[in-house]
């Protein structure tokens, strides 16, 4: 079954998740995992291999037992045969071809997005190049909605990340400010947290919850910590938009971040009862990142990008507003560097959208991995020309709190100007009303402080500051 | 004329923001992207991060420095070997070589109720500058509530985990680990602490840990810490657990002054 032979040279895979890994496009992690090809040879073999499986098999041979992973019953118990139906006479290699094809429309693509598993996914994007994983997630369209609306065609939106080391609210509040005065923030204004604690976390939900009131912002809150807190938050009264929690692509490494799906059903239903979204109901916001299973060491002998995908099943399962691959965070043991980090956003783009999900990248690198901003500069092009949902906005692309580098404020800017690419249409409109943006979608050259906030600074300079 | 020389770069007229982070905001621009001065800036201070993860830490002096305050002091190795091995074998930091296991071997067993494990981590800077002082106010904090403590015990190219196996091995009830944080481009020198209760090693993982992070001069002050660590360690007694069901319940008050002076909302 998972045998081919390339250069006269024989090779027999034996397994699924073997024939994956070995597939796999170099990288540190799955080096470090013992799962990589030994050789460039033995990678395109494994890739030959792959491209002539049916997709008909990845219904009949688990990666990660049933029995004893609820990830995987979720992604058979969910699979929709009908949905499926379609492409159910090819093989990997085919079905990449008909993905580039013109029969692979934008609906025909949203067709089929619940007949696809994780595992078929990832097979074929480990036979794509960059430039196939941009053109076909470019035809892909996922929208979603609570204050805003995300993920409409020639749209680009941004979380505002306004963490400070401390959670500070003054700190914070000036980030929050800087970021809306560049126009970012549709996405969601998301703090993550200094510490996971149950008082801070509510402080800062209602510093949200009241900013956005206050100045009326089309935009959602979230802070970022972990969904039993949240949940503790939810039951004190404190105002949740987004519940967010980080996810994994096997039962174990969900448990490493002590969590399951029940938990998640529990969180997605609290949030869904406080009924806060005015036009629509995704309140779900996950983040996920190839290399975390293995972190936990809790990758059941799959390669990164495999296990990164199953963590998608579980994110379509709750019908997110966001879903953010925070793919450079992890550092140099799993993505060693610029080259490496630039092909997982973009398979995991590509991947996420593939199986409907609104994808973001948290396009980022550690201070200890061989990358610079010219990396992430490339990926942020390649990210918005295939489409990508959104993006981090930090001030001056530093992460005070997280200690590492993301993308800013101008680098919004950046790409709005080069693909023309415009925010959420209800945030560009407050944009607008609020001398932020001009006409044209571009930033107003103000010399003052647009009048909506100029009675807070004002304040500032009457106290002496 | 007058247009064509006036200045290609503006200015953000909210500078005064500046006093409440030290996050870049207010950066200004030129066109929609990033003035040179910013730009150069921002290339300075990641330049200085990159070079922090490879400074070594001196852990000689520092075990000089320690003694004064605890004896005896250890020091040991994990199988990590060296800094780039370090850095992409995350699984040899977090396992002690074989000279580290027999110097523990050798030592007779007494009750224990607490190791302190101090890692360079990612950041020399940061155990260089912050272990000491931390630990000044930790130790005797310990003492009051009559733990009887491990050696305190260093560690070459040590990862979080690390700390499970000393714990393990003294078969101490709590474990707290000092480790160097990654460097962030404003703040290379960041400390973390790690707690676990009753930690064994292969078999503690991140949701079994507490951490408290970004301990540094524009971070979180080592009262604040030491308060944080305290309540868990506190809590965790109780519970006979530690993790993410464990919580964090400090209040801060300082933020609760600083509450009325978020001006957004004035």
């Amino acid at each position: 079954m998972y045998k081919s032979t390339a250069n006269h040279l024989t090779y027999d895979f034996k397994t699924l998740g073997n024939l994956l890994a070995k597939a796999s496009p170099p990288r540190s992690g799955d080096y470090l995992a013992g799962l990589a090809a030994a050789n460039n040879l033995e990678r395109v073999a494994a890739q030959w291999a792959l491209a002539d499986l049916p997709l008909k098999h990845f219904l009949t041979e688990a990666v990660v037992p049933y029995e004893s992973d609820e990830v995987t019953r979720l992604i058979i118990d969910d699979h929709d045969l009908y949905a499926f139906d379609a492409i159910s006479h090819l093989t990997v290699g085919d079905f990449r071809n008909w993905l580039l094809s013109d029969q692979a429309t934008t609906a025909a693509l949203s067709t089929i997005a619940k007949g696809l598993t994780p595992e078929m996914v990832a097979a074929v994007s480990k036979i794509m190049r960059i430039q196939d994983l941009i053109l076909v997630a470019k035809k892909c369209r996922v929208i979603t909605q609570f204050r805003n609306t995300i993920g409409l065609e020639n749209r680009f939106s941004t979380r505002l990340q306004p963490n400070h080391p401390t959670d500070n609210p003054a700190g914070v509040a000036a980030s929050i400010l800087d970021g809306l005065l560049y126009g970012c923030g549709d996405a969601v204004i998301g703090i993550n947290p200094a510490s996971d604690n149950l008082e801070a976390t509510s402080r800062l939900l209602y510093l949200l919850h009241d900013v956005i009131e206050r100045y009326q912002i089309p935009t959602q809150a979230c802070v970022l910590a972990h969904v039993t807190t949240t949940l503790k938050a939810i039951e004190q009264g404190a105002p949740v938009d987004l519940v967010f929690q980080s996810i994994a692509g096997t039962q174990k490494a969900n448990d490493s971040f002590g969590i399951n799906l029940n938990l998640l059903t529990e969180a997605h239903q609290a949030a869904l009862e406080l009924g806060r979204g005015p036009i629509g109901s995704n309140c779900m916001y996950f983040e996920t990142g190839q290399g975390s299973a293995l972190s936990a060491n809790a990758h059941e002998g799959l390669d990164q990008q495999t296990c990164e995908v199953r963590a998608y099943a579980v994110a379509r399962k709750f019908n997110p507003l966001l879903v953010n691959t925070v793919v450079g965070f992890i550092g140099p043991e799993y993505l060693y560097d610029g080259k490496q980090i630039m092909r997982a956003g973009l398979e995991d783009h590509f991947c996420g959208k593939l199986l409907g999900l609104p994808m973001g990248c948290d396009i980022c690198y550690t201070n200890h991995a061989e990358a610079d901003q010219d990396d992430m500069d490339l990926l942020l092009s390649s990210f918005a020309m295939a489409g990508g949902t959104f993006i981090m906005g930090v001030p001056g692309a530093d992460d005070i709190m997280l200690n590492y580098q993301s993308t800013s404020f101008h680098d919004a800017l950046y790409i709005r100007q080069v693909l023309g690419l415009r925010p959420a249409p209800e945030f560009e409109v407050w944009l607008q009303e609020h001398q932020i943006f001009n006409d044209h979608n571009q930033l107003r050259q103000n010399t003052e402080i647009p009048a909506l906030f100029k009675p807070s600074l004002q304040r500032l300079k009457d106290m002496g500051q | 004329m007058n247009t064509l020389k006036s200045s290609p770069t503006s200015q953000d007229p909210w500078q005064n923001l500046r006093q409440f982070t030290s996050a870049r905001i207010a950066l200004g621009r030129a066109g929609m992207s990033l003035p040179t001065q910013a730009c150069l800036e921002f290339q300075l201070a990641h330049a200085l991060a990159r070079d922090a993860v490879h400074i070594p830490l001196d852990f000689s002096a520092l075990s000089q420095r320690l003694e004064t305050l605890w004896n005896p002091v250890q020091t040991l190795q994990s199988q990590a070997e060296n800094q780039t091995m370090y850095l992409q074998r995350p699984d040899l930091g977090r396992l002690l070589n074989t000279e580290a296991i027999a110097t523990l071997k050798k030592q007779t067993i007494q009750p224990i109720d607490a190791v302190i494990v101090i890692a360079d981590g990612l950041s020399s800077k940061a155990i260089t500058h912050h272990a000491e002082p931390f630990l000044r106010l930790l130790l005797p904090a310990l003492q009051e509530n009559a733990y009887q403590l491990a050696p305190l015990t260093l560690i070459k190219h040590g990862r979080v985990a690390i700390g499970d196996e000393v714990a393990d091995h003294y078969n101490a009830r709590l474990c707290i680990t000092l480790i160097g944080e990654r460097p962030g481009l404003s703040s290379p020198d960041s400390m973390g602490i790690y707690f676990t209760y009753q930690a064994k090693a292969n078999f503690s993982t991140d949701a079994n840990r507490n951490c408290i992070s970004n301990i540094h001069d524009k971070g979180l002050r080592y009262e604040q810490a030491l308060k944080k660590l305290l309540f868990l360690i506190h809590e965790a007694e109780k519970l006979k657990f530690s993790g993410v069901n464990l919580k964090d319940e400090t209040t801060d008050i300082e933020l609760d002054t600083l509450d009325s002076d978020n001006f957004l909302l004035t």
